[in-house]
Formats: C-alpha cells, structure tokens, sequence
C-alpha cells in the first residue's frame, strides 16, 4: 500500500476520544426519558453505549495520539460527521414518524450538529415524538453551535498543545484569538459565556411564564429554546416555531439572537471590564448597522405591500416580525415569528438577501460572515478610489489594523466558492427533484441551497418555516447533507480532504 | 563645565563650536582626521577613539565631566554612551537617535537607558518643518512629563464658544491650566479675569484628555481639507512629517517612487494618502492637482532632488516649499533660487541641544511663539522657591510672567491650584515668558 501522509491512527484515534466524550451528552435525554415516565429511555441507553463503545474503540488505535495540521482537517471533518451519525441513532432506534428512516436520521441529526435547523419531521410535536427524542434534538444544536471541539479542547487536556490548530480548522477566519495563553482556557472562557447566556435566557423565558407574559413557555420549552436560540439553531419543540408564542416571548427572543451572532470574543471582553470592546469593533458596528438598516427597510416593505403580519396588524406588529425574521435569517438562526412564506415578493426578496450575509465571526452564527462581506466592501471601494487615483497606496484596515492582501484574496477566494458551491446546488436539486417528479418551484430550490449551505433551516415554500425537508428525494437529502457539514465547517476542512494532494504529499 | 562630546559629525562639531567659549568641552571620534582638523579649528579637547568604551570615556575625563553629549551617527552606540556615563557618576546624558521607537521607548519607561534627555533627529526635522509650515488650523503640541502632561496652543476662530468668554468662564476643565493669550504681538499672562478675545492664540497645560477636549471644544469648523499638505519622498523624515501634519488633523498626500515603502508607510498612515509614482513626473503632478497644494515638503533623499521638486513645484504655482537638506552649505544657495525654507537636519538637532544645555536644570523645554516665552519640566528640588510652600504664597517670590501649568508626581498628574503644595521629586511644567527664564531657573 502506498504511504499515506496523513497519520490516519492518530486522527481516528482522536475522533474516538471526541467521540467517546460526546457520549456524555446522552445523560441529558436519560434523565429527561426517566422525568417523563421512562419513555425512550432504552434507546438513548443503548445511543450512549453505542457511542462510547465505538469511540473507544477506535481510541485504542493509537493511545497518544498528537495530530499535525494535516490531521486537524481529518479530525474536525471526522468528528462532526460521526457525531451526526452516532447522534441519529435514537431517530432510527426509537422508530417514530419519518425521523426514524436512516437517511431522514442523519438529515435531522446533521442539521441539529451544524444548527441548521432544517427538519424532515412532518409532526413537530410532543405528543408525537418523546419529550426525551424532542430535548436530543435540540441538545445536538447546543452542543454544535459554541463548537464540539471547542468543548474538547475546554475539557481534554491532552489538546492542549494540537488545540489551537483543531480550533482553527473548526472555526476558520480571523475569528477566534487566543485570549488567554492556554488555549482551553480560551475554549473555557468561550463556553462559559456561552453557558452563561444561555441560562440567562432560560431564566428570562421562564420569568415571562412564571409572570403570565407567556402561558406556553413552560419550564420545557424554556429550555428547549435556550438550547437552540443562542447556538443560532432554529429547531423548536413546536411546529409553528416562535409564532405560537406571545409578543412577549419574540420580543425577549430578539436580542438574544442577535447576541448569538456576536463574536464571543468581544463578550468576553466586555464580561472582563473592557466596556467598549463591543461598540470599537468594526465589525460589530456593521452587523449592527446592517440589521437595523434591514428591519427599517423590512418594516417599510411590509406596511406598504400589507403583507400578512398575524393575528393584530399594526407597526408594533410589523416592527416586531420585521426585526425577528432580520435578525433570525441574517445570522441563521432561522425561527419564524410568523409565516413569512406568505408575505408578498418584495419582502421575501430582502429574506433572501439577508440569507447570504451570515454572522460575526466567532460567533455561533452561520453563513458567509459579516468581517468577509466588510473586507469585500472595503476592497471593492478601495478599487473605485484607484481608478480615479491609480498612484495611490491603499491598505484595507480593520478596526484600525492593516489586513495583508494575501487575506483579503483568500476572502474573495471563499466568497467566490460558497456563491459557487450554491448555485450547483441549486442545480443539483433541480436535477434530482425532476428526476422522481417532485415539482417544487425556482424559489423554494434556491431557498433550500442557502438553507442548508448556510445553516439556516427554513427557507421558502416547501421548505418554508411551517413546511420541512421531508418531501425530497433521498438523493437530494445526501447533499444538503453534504452541504450542511460543509456550510458549519466553512467549506476546507471537508473540501481538502476531498482532494488528491492532501493524501498524497 | 566639562563637557564631552561623542561623535564629531555636523551635529557634534556645531555643538561644540557653540559651547567651546563658556565650557571645557572634549571631543571624542573614531576617526584619526576629523580629530586633527577639529583640534586646530576649534579651543576644544579633540580625543580619537570609540566613545562606547569606558577607557576612552575616561580618558575624555568622564569623572568630572557635568554633561555627556552621544551623538554619533548610531542610535545604539549613543545609548550605550549615555548608558555607560550614567552608570559611572551622576553626569547628565544627552543622547541623539534617529529611530522615533527608541524615543518613545525611553519616553515611556522614564530614565531608561540612563540617557536624561533624548533628541530624535529626524522627529525634532519633521516638527520643525510643521511648526514653520504655519498653516491655520496648525496647534503646536509638546508632550512632558513621559507624556502625562500637554502643552498645546491654539487660535481661536471668530465663532468659538471661548471668543468672549473670560479664563474663568472657559476653565470647564478639571486638569487644563490656561497658561497664556498671545494678541497680535502681545503676550499675556492668564488670570481669571483675562477675556479671550477672537484671533488670539491660547496656551493650554493639562491632561492629554483635557487638552484634546477643549481642542474639540473651541474648534468649530474643521475645515482642514482647505490646508493642502504634499510631502515628497518618504524618507524618514518625509514620514515623520507625514505624520506629525496626520496628528494634528490634517489629511497630507505622500509621494513615494519605492513600492515596497509606498506600502510600508500606507500601513503606518491611516490619514495620509500614499501615492507611489515619482515625483518629477509633472503630468503625474497635474493629474493630481499638486498645483492646489499650499504647501509642498520635499525630503526625499539627496539635495539636488529636492531643490528639483521644489522648483517643479514652484512652477505649477504651489505657494510655499519647504526642502530637507542635507548639506548645510546649500541651504542657502537653495533658499536664494526659489525655495521658502531649507532645513538642515543636523542643525536642528544641534540647536535643540544647546538650547538645552543652556538651562541645566530643566529636563524639556518647549518654545512658544518664536522664543517668546518656554514651557519647562523641572524636576523641583529640596532648596526650590516652591518646596513646601502654596503656589499661591510661592508665586510671590517668582518673577512676573510665570505659570505653573502641571505637576507630576510619582507618575500621577496634580492640577496645581492656589493651594496645592509642591514637594521636592515633583516634575513642575511651567510657562514662562523668555525675558525671565533665566531668573526662574535659578529660583525654581
């Protein structure tokens, strides 16, 4: 056999040790299966044995295993695939509705990992499904959104030299600075925010509940939405997402999606005592900017075309679903506070638009990002001015730092081959779709592309906020399958080792 | 006083020509020529050898000489000079750099390197030729105290909130002293009572803080894009003038032919507009409306290229050029053909250093106006005038046309009001009109 130049011991080895740590997990639906009556309970049981079992197996493969930057790619790739397969195996298991197909499994458990949120459930409900299967999902968007590997290098010790590389090939772009010297301590700080915003929130919902704001945000929901509010998932325990909530509950959900598509870097900044962190950062100034600016712009769209606003049309209405659909689609957390598939084109159009910006970075945000859309705006307006002065020197900043040019070219590079990996999706489900005689329109194609590319769940039409994924054929499945794992791990890490040069030196 | 000199350049010979009739002074250079020739043209003590040796040093006479002057051509052998004079007695060290880092690494940590007081070359050139650039909205700006205290003086347009108002009505600054009005030819000592009027020029010591907000404060139009600045050559001195215009609010062009610099200085500018083309291409010049400039600095390197950009310059109608040169018998042969002001480098360094030597006890000075009055740093001593005592009583004893600005103490800023009391080990950065200085550098 010829040498491979990937040490493939040592990076399977460390999957199975990440593996084996997911496992754990599993407690949360166990003791949830054992508070409802032990309904389910088995098949998290034999989920978290499974889990465990294989990944210490593959541990045994190599007992100190120290990855290189190669490896990073294979196992961050590794992990998060594996983690969605292991992580569907109480779909399958517990055999309930279309979840319990292995294909719609693995649809449901990648799109909870990657906090996509597109769902191929055609009930969405409690009565249907376990309380315990309903929090799984919702924990699978928790545990992906903040990052696994993050959480492994927080926890894992023996990361804490490789840590940074794995870290990076996670999350890449200048997003995540060490902020400490260790790098778990890093990862620490980063899920200690984390953890902390989400129990704020959880308390909040569950304030409003407590103080008769909101009847249906009982203690559950409260946590199944903490649980996939701040990882920017999308997935809730009710089939018409936050519309069956008061004004109360969507108005407390606003702000904390949109501090989920912050960097948590800067949090951490300002949790340490640095009060302008946030308000100095040029990036957090243009997210900002840019959701504000499209809420006006929403909120005007949406008065003028009387677009369907719900039960009570007014401007606090228009104002409120205008804001929550703004933010929600921009950094991909993709709720719905109303049925916005029903609105009029123009208001749909600016959805879309909003569907390719994408979070911070460091943020638990999907999509193309904000800094890359910023870095593209200076750029092209730095191409202007030297067209009027061709003499001049322009170096791109960001927040007052020069970006090198090999940076800025390798942001164009990425743009340019999401846009790209896009439309051939978009073709690809056409195709597909066609082939088995599933007549779905342009829109609701082109929806389902940047839905799962980007991680944003609902999109428009069949996959619209009230409808799901679950029509398509199995095929089409497989790649937004493939695009979701793609979209969370920004394309490299899986599109290397699809290469030839990365096995062959 | 015996005073050595290291290095027998322009700066060091100028130095010590200045100060050969009132001091001992001794020269110490490497090279075996220079210290023949300077040894008959000059009543000074010429030595040949390697000042960063303490030997040689010694044999200048370092033990009982009051000042040591490091000013070779390198940075590094300055401060190791100064380093090893202060570490040998208690005698004053003066060293010259060219690089802006190393002052600011010495201005920061105080007493670094055992040099007492720093000139950097080509910084001490470039605010020279801003100073004298003299355009309007120009402030002139100096730091004391390792940057805890400034100096800034500024011109009150007609609609500022401060034209009419009195010292007192404008005082809304907790660590700003109004130190003095300069009308026409006139100056006057700040007192509470005094009206600014429009047109003046207004002295201010305080916080960097509070001096930045009465700046916002008192400008009301920032009408800065009026004050065309073009520099020419992005030399050391090109960018540092860049900069200096950049931090006083101004947007400067900087020409650059060498790419790689071009780019280098882009980074360090963000207010400046890099342009990368030579500077002698006269269409280039046209294109980019050169001919608009009020004022055009040529630094780049060598004499003969900068009198060519200040006569192109010229004649595209600029109004006022302003040339870097090197060679001091140039200057003025360049100033009678058509350049406003030629500056030399190594003379301004000279003059900043024998300005210093003059007033042995301050540690920073500033000039005001012309030499119409300094601003000082002392470092008060147990037998001042001040110690001990309430400014307002120890005033009394101080001659008119003094004002204490700022105190530092042990790093901290003390705003000095009528009650505070000075204690020995205290910087006092004062205002005082020339006509006195010398009176209050004897007191203080």
């Amino acid at each position: 056999m010829r040498r491979l130049h990937v040490d493939l011991r040592a990076g399977l080895a460390l999957v199975g040790t990440l593996l084996a740590l997911l496992s754990i997990a599993f407690v949360v639906p166990i003791v949830t299966a054992l508070l409802y009556g032990g309904e389910d309970l088995w098949v998290f049981v034999v989920s978290m044995v499974a889990t465990a079992g294989f990944g210490l197996l593959l541990r045994r493969l190599d007992p100190n295993p120290t990855p290189g930057a190669r490896e990073a790619f294979f196992v961050v790739a590794f992990t998060w695939l594996f983690a969605s397969i292991f992580g569907a195996l109480p779909y399958i298991l517990a055999g309930t509705g279309a979840i319990a197909h292995p294909i719609n499994a693995l649809f449901e458990s990648m799109s909870g990992f990657t906090t996509t949120g597109a769902t191929v459930m055609e009930t969405i409900s409690v009565e249907e499904h376990s309380h315990a299967i309903m929090l799984w999902r919702q924990l699978t968007q928790w545990l992906g959104g903040m990052g696994i590997i993050v959480l492994a290098v927080a926890i894992l010790s023996q990361l804490a030299v490789g840590g940074a590389q794995l870290m990076e090939a996670e999350t890449p772009g200048p997003g995540v600075s060490k902020l400490t010297p260790h790098i778990a301590e890093t990862a620490r700080v980063l899920w200690l925010a984390y953890i902390g915003f989400t129990l704020l929130y959880i308390a909040l919902l569950y304030g409003l509940h407590l103080t008769g704001y909101a009847p249906e945000m009982d203690a559950y929901n409260a946590i199944a939405h903490g649980f996939t509010t701040l990882p920017t998932g999308g997935f809730s325990p009710e089939a018409d997402s936050m519309a069956a909530f008061s004004p109360a509950v969507q108005w407390l959900v606003i702000p904390f999606m949109f501090i989920a598509g912050v960097n948590f870097v800067l949090w951490w900044h300002m949790l340490a005592g640095d009060h302008t962190a946030l308000i100095n950062d040029t990036e957090f100034r243009f997210y900002l900017g840019v959701v504000t600016g499209m809420t006006l712009l929403l909120t005007a769209v949406l008065a003028v075309t009387a677009s369907d606003v719900g039960p009570d049309p007014g401007l606090e209405s228009s104002l409120r679903h205008a804001a929550f659909q703004i933010v929600s689609l921009t950094n991909s957390t993709g709720y719905a506070s109303v049925d916005f598939d029903a609105w009029s084109g123009p208001a749909q159009a600016l959805l879309l638009f909003v569907m390719f910006l994408g979070g911070s970075t460091g943020s638990t945000g999907g999509g193309i990002k904000m800094l890359r859309w910023l870095v593209i705006l200076k750029s092209l307006r730095r191409e202007v001015f030297t067209s009027i002065h061709p003499e001049a020197v322009r170096p791109v900043r960001m927040n007052g730092k020069v970006l090198n040019e090999e940076a800025i070219r390798g942001i164009y590079a990425f743009t340019l081959l999401y846009v790209a990996i896009f439309l051939v999706g978009i073709v690809l489900l056409a195709v597909d779709t066609a082939r088995v005689g599933y007549d779905i329109g342009t829109i609701d194609l082109v929806s389902a592309s940047i839905a799962t590319l980007g991680n944003i769940g609902p999109g428009f039409g069949v996959v619209g906020p009230m409808a799901g994924y679950g029509d398509f054929p199995e095929t089409s499945k497989l790649l937004m399958i493939l695009y979701m794992w793609i979209g969370r791990l920004e394309l490299f890490p899986v599109l290397v080792l699809l290469t030839r040069a990365y096995w062959r030196s | 006083m015996r005073v050595i000199v290291v290095g027998a350049g322009e700066v060091g010979r100028s130095i010590a020509a200045n100060l050969e009739s009132s001091h001992d002074v001794v020269v110490v250079d490497r090279d075996g020529e220079t210290v023949e020739e300077l040894t008959y043209a000059l009543d000074v003590l010429a030595i040949q050898g390697d000042g960063t040796r303490l030997e040689t040093l010694r044999q200048a006479g370092l033990d009982d000489a009051g000042l040591v002057i490091a000013c070779t051509d390198d940075d590094e052998s300055n401060v190791v000079i100064c380093g090893a004079a202060k570490a040998n007695g208690e005698t004053f060290t003066i060293a010259r750099v060219r690089r802006r880092t190393l002052l600011e690494t010495w201005t920061g940590s105080e007493g670094a390197f055992g040099v007492d007081f720093m000139v950097c070359t080509d910084l001490l050139t470039a605010q020279t030729i801003f100073r004298i650039s003299g355009l309007p909205a120009a402030q002139d700006v100096k730091m004391f105290a390792g940057g805890l205290v400034r100096m800034a003086e500024f011109e009150i347009g007609p609609n500022s909130p401060v034209a009419g108002q009195t010292v007192q009505e404008a005082d809304q600054y907790d660590s700003l002293t109004f130190a003095a009005l300069f009308r026409e030819d006139r100056m006057i000592v700040a007192t509470g009572d005094t009206r600014i009027r429009a047109d003046d020029r207004i002295v201010v010591i305080g916080s960097p803080d509070s001096v930045t907000g009465f700046a916002d404060d008192i400008v009301c139009t920032h009408d800065t894009d009026a004050d065309e600045v073009v520099i020419v050559g992005a030399s050391e001195v090109g960018f540092q003038t860049a900069r200096e215009f950049e931090e006083h609010g101004f947007n400067p062009r900087l020409i650059e032919q060498d790419h790689d610099r071009a780019r280098e200085c882009a980074e360090a500018l963000p207010n400046t507009m890099v342009m990368e083309n030579d500077a002698t291409d006269a269409e280039f010049l046209a294109r980019e409306h050169v001919d608009e400039a009020d004022i055009v600095v040529a630094a780049l390197d060598g004499d003969e290229k900068n009198l060519l950009v200040s006569l192109l310059a010229r004649r595209l109608g600029v109004d006022r050029t302003v040339a870097v040169i090197e060679n001091l018998e140039y200057a003025e042969l360049f100033e009678t053909v058509g350049i406003d002001v030629a500056i030399n480098p190594r003379e301004v360094t000279a003059e900043e250093i024998i300005r210093f030597t003059r007033n042995d006890h301050t540690e920073k000075i500033a000039m005001v106006e012309h030499d119409r009055a300094e601003v000082i740093e002392i470092e008060v001593g147990p037998d001042s005038v001040l110690t001990g005592r309430e400014i307002a009583t120890a005033t009394n004893d101080l001659p008119d046309g003094v004002v204490i600005g700022a105190i530092s103490r042990g790093g901290r800023l003390v705003t000095p009001r009528g009650t505070t009391v000075v204690r020995p080990g205290d910087h006092v950065v004062a205002f005082v009109d020339s006509e006195v200085l010398d009176e209050v550098s004897r007191v203080i």
